[in-house]
């Protein structure tokens, strides 16, 4: 295998609570590697930390509340992103490293036309003139598909459609030719059919470009249908990491099963009047109180003393190379307890 | 089938695009949110209306409860006086953080209605609320809580039991569950579903995602700017989509299967504005159909039943893409 | 001023250091007290403002003389501060202090009570044009625009000319109605945007009436911005009563409120200045620590404030 383009140890991102009542621990001792040119497909629900350890990634953080914990370890193309000064961060930032977010609505400044947003991270990274940075402006825009680049380039965001803000953020991103793209929910603000035209926009960029992408979201269907490998987090934590297709043929901690199994499915079968979905009982815990021993404990159909008691470690599902499939749970100990279920 | 319980007849809503300061000459221009809409739901069916952002379909939602008047169109639901219907029609919101008072406990929330309609007070009122929070799968101590004290999940049950509070009929759930995680999502599902038959409700299911509508809903109506496209009962809409905006739709989605061999239709450019819908049919600027024409630039294509009881507003519903 | 008068100013202080700390104390119980807390100026605000309340309560338990008492209009006129009298006396002999004392019964009682009509009408009124919107909004917001524009000193003079003395109910109730126009722009916007939020639509839909969605639903999310502005509103209207009884128009002499005091001594500024800069001073401490604490009380009551990891 090829030396990992970023590698994360340990990482654990905390948060002070207002309430006074204790420490979140939205990121609980997160590890994984990402390589170069591949998709990373990060799901889980609101709170499992996923959005938290992209933005640690980056030092994003806001602190206070939060803080990353000693003893956390990311390590880009060998250089410790914690422990650089602020100056040599802000050189990977937008370079190197380039994040796309959400909310294409409030993620672009409002007063800057498309054109100068674009061109701002060639500016100031590679000393472009305005005059080159709009033409390479104009290039992006034309490289993430809008019509017209050279009248749109100074379009103000809110003259843009939410497709098209968000194809503009896409540009801001790769203007630099980054070698890692973090996108955290890049789609979920967006109807279906503009869904379906960034995420194969990105799908070529990534090809053409031959960068990596760590692509955050909580849409099963949008990893299976782009992600080489996924990460599954639960309440801070990896409870499983496999090869995608791997993952969705056998899915081996109890919450990705159970995941996958609530998921409304266009490809299932007709419903039969009054059907029911699959649910996981209960709701994610706070952050400030995760439960013992394995924290998706109280919700898991399987669980028994020892999941009450002592957390399991990333176990080794034993398919493959060693370290490809990794799952959180005991079950991978005792096989024979996975029972079908009631 | 049984005799419908909401019947909803050339639904029309524009709304007027207010001037800016700097724009006094220009005129005013309308938003044809919803263009002469129809449709009609049996007792204790569920219809699913489904569209992408600005199509209109919330909308249709609040004219059908008329907590916006129509500008044309009529809703036939039983009684015209305007407090009986709002007792024999509910409505249930996507966002469950703006959809509760943050200044009102769930007791409070749950007691308002109670007492607007004098269904009842005192100790009869915290029996029903009770029975309300049981219901909806919550525990009864939560009736103190303040919304920001709850979950996402449990927001929206309390929102669900305000709505089946004054013991409507007919409930709308606009985008209910679209605002929640996906484990909490199918929990809502199974309640609305458990819901429906346990109070024979009819519901009108509105949302953007197919999917989820796949498991709730007996009929489906698309809407594509401000018009039902495409109308039919569940099965056939899914399996045989005639309109070709239907069919794009449901190949957006994303399946949770990275082997599905699937060919996405990736429509070009966007949702066009509804202040200047395009001409002729409103579909045909993004249309893949092959044999697009003259027509459909010119030609209002109306929605006509291509099949039993299947109805599609397209010039080519009857020929395969 | 004997030792009883000294006990009582203690009792004053240590009353208002109560108060302070008993707010304290309760605040630090909630998360909204917290933020509160945690703007430095209002603690001190919230203890400045207890003692003067204290001190207009407690008036004659304090006050060592009088405030009208005039032991010696000739002899004893513009004496520097002294043991006897703490701040001196003014033109007319009269001890400073003693009407520091009651002027603060005098301008923290004007202070409040027009802010409570301005509040009360800003409030109504910008409730009902952004409830209702259309011709309603249009035309009260064209009537409040007149309100703004109109410089309010001279509205006030016009109607204070009608009196030789004008009674103190008037000017309350004067200052009252020239003060809401700001409060009811604010609230009027604040309304329009929760007007529009679901759980106004959920009300509606469950078929609660109009009255019931404002009172309910609207005016007590739209809480915070209005009494964020009654608190600075206050420290306003003492500011335009003293200005007033500054012009010789607003509390009658001898009636002694602060902007009169000021007023009274602006004259023999240059011999005896502690007439008018103690009360200057104290109606500067006192809009002080009410900007403290509407400042703090803007950090407690924006919700959005409230912290939260993701």
């Amino acid at each position: 295998m090829t030396e990992p383009l970023l590698r994360v140890r340990d990482l654990k991102t905390y948060f002070v609570t207002e309430q006074g009542s204790g420490t979140a621990r939205a990121v609980d001792g997160v590890s994984f590697e990402v390589h170069p040119g591949e998709t990373l497909g990060i799901v889980g629900e609101s709170g499992c930390g996923k959005t938290v350890t992209s933005l640690s990634i980056l030092r994003l953080i806001p602190e206070p509340p939060g803080h990353i914990r000693p003893g956390s370890f990311i390590e880009f193309e060998g250089r410790n992103l914690l422990t650089l000064a602020p100056k040599e961060l802000r050189a990977i930032r937008g370079n190197q490293i380039a994040m796309v977010f959400q909310e294409p609505m409030t993620s672009l400044n409002p007063v800057f036309t498309a054109g100068d947003q674009i061109g701002e991270a060639a500016v100031v990274h590679q000393g472009l003139s305005r005059k080159a940075a709009r033409r390479r402006a104009i290039d992006m825009l034309r490289l993430v598909g809008i019509p017209d680049p050279e009248e749109r380039v100074d379009h103000y965001p809110h003259q843009l459609s939410g497709g098209m803000r968000q194809r503009v953020m896409i540009a801001m991103a790769l203007i630099c030719h980054p070698k890692l793209l973090i996108a955290d929910e890049p789609t979920t603000a967006l109807d279906v059919t503009i869904q379906a035209q960034i995420l194969e926009l990105l799908d070529r960029l990534q090809a053409d470009l031959g960068m990596a992408v760590m692509l955050i979201t909580h849409d099963l269907g949008v990893v299976a249908g782009s992600a080489d490998r996924v990460i599954v987090m639960y309440a801070g934590q990896i409870v499983e990491q496999a090869p995608t297709v791997e993952l969705f043929a056998r899915p081996l901690h109890p919450y990705s099963e159970g995941l996958m199994a609530s998921v409304p499915r266009i490809d299932a079968p007709p419903r039969q009047r009054h059907g029911r979905l699959h649910t996981i009982p209960g709701q994610v815990p706070a952050a400030t109180a995760w439960p013992p021993g394995c924290r998706f404990h109280p919700r898991c159909p399987y669980a028994w003393d020892r999941c009450r008691q002592e957390e399991p470690p990333l176990l080794d599902a034993g398919t493959g190379e060693p370290g490809t499939h990794t799952v959180r749970c005991w079950l991978l100990t005792e096989p024979r307890r996975r029972t079908p279920r009631p | 089938m049984t005799a419908a319980l909401v019947q909803v007849e050339g639904l029309v809503k524009h709304f007027r695009v207010e001037r800016g300061l700097f724009r006094v000459g220009r005129p005013r221009r309308l938003v044809r949110a919803v263009d002469g809409v129809s449709f009609a739901i049996s007792a204790g069916r569920t219809l699913g209306l489904v569209g992408e952002s600005g199509c209109g379909k919330s909308t249709v939602a609040r004219s059908t409860l008329r907590l916006i008047e129509p500008d044309a169109g009529s809703v036939a639901a039983g009684p015209r006086q305007l407090r009986a219907l709002r007792r024999r029609m509910q409505i249930v919101f996507q966002d469950p953080y703006g959809s509760l008072n943050p200044r009102m406990t769930v007791r409070q929330t749950l007691a308002e209605p109670l007492a607007i309609h004098r269904l009842a007070r005192g100790a009869e009122a915290e029996r029903r609320i009770a029975a309300l929070l049981e219901e909806v799968g919550l525990d009864p101590t939560f009736a103190n809580a303040y919304p920001h004290e709850l979950s996402g999940g449990q927001r929206q049950r309390v929102g669900i039991a305000r709505a089946l509070s004054v013991e409507p009929e007919f409930v709308v759930l606009d985008e209910a569950v679209s605002a929640l995680d996906v484990s909490v999502q199918a929990q809502v599902l199974n309640l609305l579903t458990d819901l429906q038959q346990r109070r024979r409700l009819t519901y009108l299911f509105i949302a953007h995602d197919l999917a989820v509508v796949k498991y709730i809903a007996d009929q489906v109506a698309v809407m594509y700017l401000g018009r039902i496209v495409e109308h039919a009962p569940a099965a056939a809409l899914y399996q045989a989509p005639r309109h070709p905006y239907t069919r794009s739709l449901l190949s957006a989605i994303p399946v949770p299967n990275p082997n599905a061999a699937r060919q996405r239709i990736v429509l070009p450019g966007d949702v066009p504005s509804p202040v200047a819908p395009p001409p002729g049919c409103h579909f045909h600027p993004r249309c893949p159909h092959p044999k697009k024409n003259d027509l459909c630039r010119v030609e209002t294509p109306r929605l006509r039943e291509v099949a039993p009881a299947h109805f599609a507003a397209c010039h080519f519903a009857e020929e395969p893409m | 001023m004997n030792a009883w008068k000294w006990l009582a100013l203690a009792g004053a202080l240590a009353a208002a250091l109560l108060v302070a700390g008993a707010v304290r104390r309760r605040a630090l119980g909630t998360a909204a007290g917290r933020r509160f807390l945690r703007h430095p100026a209002s603690t001190p605000g919230v203890f400045v403002l207890a003692f003067f309340v204290t001190l207009a309560l407690a008036a004659p338990l304090v006050a060592p003389y009088d405030p009208d008492w005039m032991p010696g209009i000739v002899e004893l006129q513009n004496r520097p501060p002294s043991g006897l009298h703490p701040l001196g006396t003014d033109v007319y002999s009269r001890d400073v202090w003693s009407r520091l004392v009651y002027g603060a019964r005098i301008s923290l009682g004007i202070g409040a009570l027009a802010m409570l009509v301005a509040v009360t009408l800003g409030a109504a009124v910008g409730a009902v044009a952004g409830y209702f919107r259309r011709w309603v909004d249009a035309a009260l917001m064209r009537f409040v625009d007149v309100g703004l524009a109109l410089p309010r000193i001279f509205v006030l003079l016009m109607v204070v000319a009608l009196w030789e003395h004008v009674p103190l109910a008037v000017l309350v109730l004067v200052i009252g109605f020239t003060s809401w126009f700001g409060t009811s722009r604010l609230v009027r916007a604040e309304v329009l945007s929760l007007r529009e939020r679901e759980f106004v639509a959920a009300a509606r839909a469950l078929g609660a009436g109009p009255r019931r969605v404002v009172f309910r639903h609207v005016l007590p999310n739209a809480a915070a911005p209005i009494i964020v502005s009654a608190a600075l509103g206050i420290g306003n209207v003492m500011l335009l009563e003293a200005g007033l009884s500054f012009l010789g128009l607003g509390v009658p002499s001898p009636a002694p409120s602060w902007g009169s005091m000021i007023f009274d001594g602006t004259e023999k500024m240059a011999v005896a200045p502690w007439t008018s800069v103690f009360p200057g001073l104290a109606i500067a401490v006192v809009v002080m620590a009410l900007n403290g604490i509407a400042d703090g009380l803007r950090d407690a009551l924006d919700p959005r404030r409230e912290g939260g990891a993701a």
